[in-house]
This record gives structure tokens, sequence and C-alpha cells, in this order.
């Protein structure tokens, strides 16, 4: 048994095999072999690995879309297996002499060069399948895969830390858990883990080796422990743990339909954060009230360019739809800082945290704005919503961002294309300066949204991606609690207001301060709905409202 | 050997999709297929080599089928072409 000791993040705990996540790499390395038999060897061997993925992708084609789409892969899988290819690819290696990855490489670029010279155009696009298939044998060979998990069954994933827009592109019905080298609590793949509800042992730095890969590895979330062949007691216990996660899962199924309402009944807002249409069945099933947080970022990081007007309307308008009429409040873009994206063309900053960031951006590039405004208002005729604005410091801010939306329904009333009137407009609290405006912004919009990681991180100036200032970021800080009851009691008196879309709002030591302070909306990942529900109907507000507000004046939160 | 000559009439050739399928239904059968087309000549199992000849709608092609069923193999392939190509 081999015990290796991290930070947990959430509690639950998840069995399965160790994977290590694997990047593809985008160039080979040519040399010169000297037993060709071996690597002619290494070469069938990544060959038939190639042909029977494009064996399950044809039946997983078949079966979601028909023959004709199978054919393709059959037809990829055929040319895999082609004499005259392979014939090639032995030459290469038997009497060249280099390795398989360049032999492979050198046959697609000729036989791709045979099919982009013939005159028919559907020939000529041949060439792309020669390389389609080549680069499969190519990562078969160098080991890389696409979307980092090549595992016919569910793993517990072992990354350094993982890139947001490569947590985009996970399988993630094939993770049962997390384990990362670095990374803090707020990573991305941490907040990944808790919206997938499944534990993630972070910081466990260089303790996983390679050959561990393929053990059955025991995670368990409450204790930041990661047991490798767990020897028999402690796998029961540990098994037992999980067992006691499930009912307590299935007694929390009991609470659906119940109201989000504390003993003394103050009610609540229980409402969900979303990175796409795909969470939304996952809010449904939780008992949602609404969708506090949709990140439109997935839409800017899935792809080269910057996406299309309409692209953005399918996608706010499902989650809409798919929503019935339930609140969405979508943020727009909020990238830079920690999420940089390549054809943005951002130059390279000093300090990106404090740089050209999320509404920055968008004020300071009008055209990127303006397209996802139409699209947002387009949309806002299928469902309830709320459009808000990230990383806000000034009222001038709010109001250039309010003058673009105002232009963008001129032009829509003109087009005769449809929007709703009745859109709210918000803005994330997460600077001390809106915090400190917050009276004056409250004149400005509907809603207040307190982005906690960020508020933190900027109130006690530390950076939540460094994992030596563990201690110093400390999100219950009195002054984050006072800042957000600064911002309580400014939206109430304008009526405005407020909700968390941070990682804090399902923290469960703290949903007495906020009933307290009047927050009225927490917006969390859809699995912890539940939980939070449990705590908010067994909260008696009037009971302990003093003494959570006396807390507030002290010199650390007593919790 | 056994041989026939076959006109195409599939308004894109012998693409892919076909050329699997023939690949295939070779497979089935001991004997050897040769798909020639003037000076141009290539066995059939070799579906790029196929592919790369570019015949197109219109092309005659001279198939020849040789091996110890060539027989029942040249009736079957000379059917596929009609059924396909």
């Amino acid at each position: 048994m081999i015990l290796v000791q991290g930070k947990g993040v959430s509690t639950s705990v998840a069995i399965g095999p160790l994977y290590f996540y694997q990047r593809a790499k985008s160039t080979i390395t040519r040399y010169e072999i000297e037993n060709a038999d071996a690597e002619w060897e290494r070469f069938k061997a990544a060959q038939a690995k190639a042909i029977e993925q494009l064996g399950e992708l044809a039946e997983k084609a078949r079966v979601e879309a028909g023959d004709e789409a199978a054919l393709l892969f059959e037809t990829h899988q055929m040319m895999a297996e082609d004499m005259e290819y392979e014939e090639a690819i032995q030459t290469a290696i038997q009497e060249t002499k280099i390795n398989a990855e360049a032999a492979v490489t050198d046959t697609a670029a000729q036989f791709a060069e045979m099919f982009a010279s013939m005159d028919d155009p559907y020939f000529q696009a041949r060439a792309a399948d020669v390389k389609d298939v080549s680069n499969r044998i190519i990562a078969a060979l160098t080991g890389a895969v696409q979307g980092g998990i090549d595992s016919a069954v569910p793993v517990i994933l072992a990354a350094d830390d993982l890139a947001p827009s490569e947590t985009v592109q996970l399988d993630k019905s094939k993770i049962l858990g997390f384990i990362t080298e670095g990374g803090s609590g707020s990573s991305h793949t941490a907040i990944l883990a808790r919206t997938m509800g499944i534990p993630a042992i972070i910081g466990v730095g260089d303790q996983l080796k390679p050959e561990y890969a393929g053990k059955e590895v025991i995670i368990d979330g409450s204790t930041g422990s990661v047991t490798i062949d767990a020897d028999e007691d402690t796998r029961t216990m540990l098994l037992r743990k999980l067992e006691d996660q499930k009912k307590m899962r299935e007694m929390l199924e009991q609470l659906k339909g119940q109201p989000n309402v504390s003993k003394d009944g103050q009610s609540v807002k229980v409402f969900c954060n979303i990175g796409g249409p795909d969470d939304v069945p996952a809010v449904l099933a939780n008992d949602a009230g609404g969708v506090g947080l949709f990140r439109s970022e997935f839409l800017y990081l899935n792809c080269d360019d910057f996406p299309s007007e309409d692209v953005q309307f399918e996608a706010y308008k499902k989650v809409l739809s798919d929503m019935g009429g339930k609140e969405v409040v979508i943020r727009t873009l909020d990238i830079g800082a920690d999420k940089q994206i390549g054809y943005f063309n951002m130059p390279k900053e000093e300090n990106p945290a404090l740089g050209n960031r999320a509404l920055r951006i968008c004020l300071n590039r009008p055209e990127i704005f303006h397209t996802q405004l139409r699209a947002l208002f387009r949309a806002s005729a299928f469902g309830k919503l709320g459009i808000m604005f990230p990383m806000v410091t000034s009222v001038w801010e709010v109001r250039e961002a309010k003058k673009m939306c105002d232009r963008v329904k001129t032009e829509l009333t003109k087009e005769g294309i449809p929007f709703s009137e009745d859109v709210e407009i918000g803005i994330m609290i997460e600077t001390p300066a809106a915090v400190l405006m917050s009276d004056r912004l409250a004149k400005e919009v509907n809603f207040f949204s307190c982005g906690t990681n960020d508020l933190t991180q900027y109130t006690l100036a530390c950076d939540r991606q460094n994992a030596d200032l563990g201690r110093f970021y400390d999100p219950h800080h009195p002054a984050v609690l006072r800042a957000l009851k600064m911002v309580c009691d400014n939206a109430h008196k304008n009526g405005v207001w407020v909700g968390i879309c941070g990682e804090l709002g399902a923290d469960l030591a703290l949903t007495e301060t906020f009933l307290s302070i009047g927050i009225d909306e927490l917006s969390v990942s859809p699995r912890s709905v539940l939980p939070l529900r449990q705590k908010i109907r067994e909260i008696n507000v009037a009971a302990v409202k003093d003494k959570v507000l006396a807390d507030l004046l002290s010199d650390e939160t007593p919790l | 050997m056994k041989s026939f000559e076959y006109t195409i009439t599939d308004p894109v050739g012998i693409h892919a999709r076909p050329a699997g399928i023939l690949v295939k239904k070779i497979k089935e059968f001991a004997s050897t297929v040769t798909v020639i087309k003037g000076e141009k000549e290539v066995n059939a199992l070799k579906l790029m080599a196929l592919m790369g000849m570019g015949i197109k709608q219109g092309d005659t092609v001279k198939v020849t089928v040789e091996g110890a069923d060539e027989d029942t193999a040249a009736a079957a392939i000379e059917e596929f072409f009609k059924a396909n190509l």
C-alpha cells in the first residue's frame, strides 16, 4: 500500500485505476533506428490500435447517426491497413532506417500529395483523410491522446494541473476524480471537480510516480489522502465512506421540490453556476431555481476564431429555453488574467490579474462586445435573461456597457428582430472599488452578484493561483465578509438584489452569515444545491443574526 | 485468368466508399484482381492506389481476375461493379 498526501477538494471518495493525463505533442522526433524489425513491430502495434479506435468510432457513429456516418471511419480503417501505404512505411523503416513516427509522417505526405495533385476536388479532399489516419497512428506511437484520456473504463485522472481549455475538452464520463501536482483550491481543476461533484486531491507535488499508472487508487477528498493498492482494512474503511455518501445523496433527493426557506421564514434563491448548455440537465435534476452564472467563455475557448453571433445566439437560446422560463444570468466575456485565448492576440502582460481583462477588453474592443450583446438580446426572446458584466470598478464602465446594450436594442428593433424588454442588467462585484462604490453602482443596475474568488484575491491582495499563499488566501477573512455586508446594505437601499456566484456560495460554514447579512441568491454548482437547501432549512436566522454581525467586527472570523 | 470491361456510371468515379467495399469484397476470394485503365494498372486490394488512378464517370476499365477461384470471383466482382460503380 502506498499513501500520498495532498489537499482535498470536495468531500467525496472515489475509487478507480490511476491514469496520467496525456498531452498531444505537435511535433515528432526523427531519428535513425538500429533494429528495423522491432521498429516495424512498433508500427504494426500502433496501426492495430488506430484500426481498433476507428472501429469503435464507426460503431459509435452507426448507433448515433447511421451507416453513412460510420462509413467515414470504416474508410479510414481501410486506409490505415492499405497495402501500398503499409509497404511505403515498411520500406522507410527497413531500408531508410528511420523511426516509425517519421516513416508514417513521410508516407502520409507522399499520399496526401498524390491526392492533392489529382484534378477532381473529391479526390483532392482525400488528402485530409490520409493525414487524419496517419496522425491517429502517430498518436498511438507516441502515446498521445486526443482529449487527454484514452481508457475504456472511468479513471482517477492525474495531471500537473489542467488549463481551462483542457478541462473543457475532457471526456467527463471517464473521470471519477482528480489528482494534481500543483494548484490551489481555486484552480480550474478544483472548480471542475466541485462542479462535477467528484473528489480532487491537489498539491501532491511529485509524489505520484509514473509506475503507479493503472494501479487501483482510492482518493478521499475529506482528508486529502491518495491510497494506492490499499490494504484490506483501509479499502473496507474507504469503501464504507463511499457507501455513506451514497446514502447521504439519497436523503438529499427527498429535498427536491422543497423551498429554500429558513426555520423562521427567510427565503433565499438557490441558483446554479454553469459553463454551457450541457450543464443544464444537472441544474434541473438538482432542482435549482435558475442559473445565477453562465460563464460564456466556453464559446470562446472551444474554437480557433471569434464565435459568430449565430453560434452564440444558439447556445444562449438553448440554455434559456431548456431552463423553461427560470431566470438565467449570463456573464459577458470574462477572459484575461488566468484565462487566455490565442486568437485574441493579447500582448503579454506583466500583471495580468490587474490587466486588460473581462469588461475592460469588451470596452476596449467594442466589436467583440457588440457581437455578444446582439446574440444575448436575440436570445432574450426565449426565456428570462439577466446580463452580467464582470470586473467592474467604475460607474462610467457600467454606463458605457449599458449604452452598448441600448445601441443593440435599437438595431434589433430596426431590423425587426424580437427581444425581451425585461432583460435584467447586473454587475459582478469582485473588486474593492466596486464594493466601495456599490451605493452608486446600485443606481445603475438591477442586481449585483459577488464573485468571491476574485473579491477575496483583490481584497486581500493575494494570488489565488499561488499554492504557497494558502493560509493568506482566506475567503473567510472579515474584510471579505464585511465587504459582502456593505454591498448588501447598499443594494437593498436601492431595491437591487444581491447574489453570490463564487465558490463561497456553497460554503456551508458561511450560510448563516449570508442569511444574516441578507444575501438574496446563492449560485452554486448543481451538486451543491440540495446540501445548501438542507443547510438553509436548518437555520433560524433571528437566533444567530446578532452573533454573526458581531463576528464581522472581530479580528478573525471564528469558525 | 478471367476479365471483363466496365464503363463507370457513378458520378464521382471510383471513390472511397465503393473502393473500400470493393477491397472488402476481393478479400473474400483467393484470386488477384487487377484494375487496368490505359497504361496504368493496380492491384485492386491497394485502396489508395486504386483511388489514385482517378477513374471518373464515363471511363472504361478492364478488370482481370486470376487465381484458384477466378470463375466465382470474376462473376461476383463484375456484379459488384454493376451494382456500385
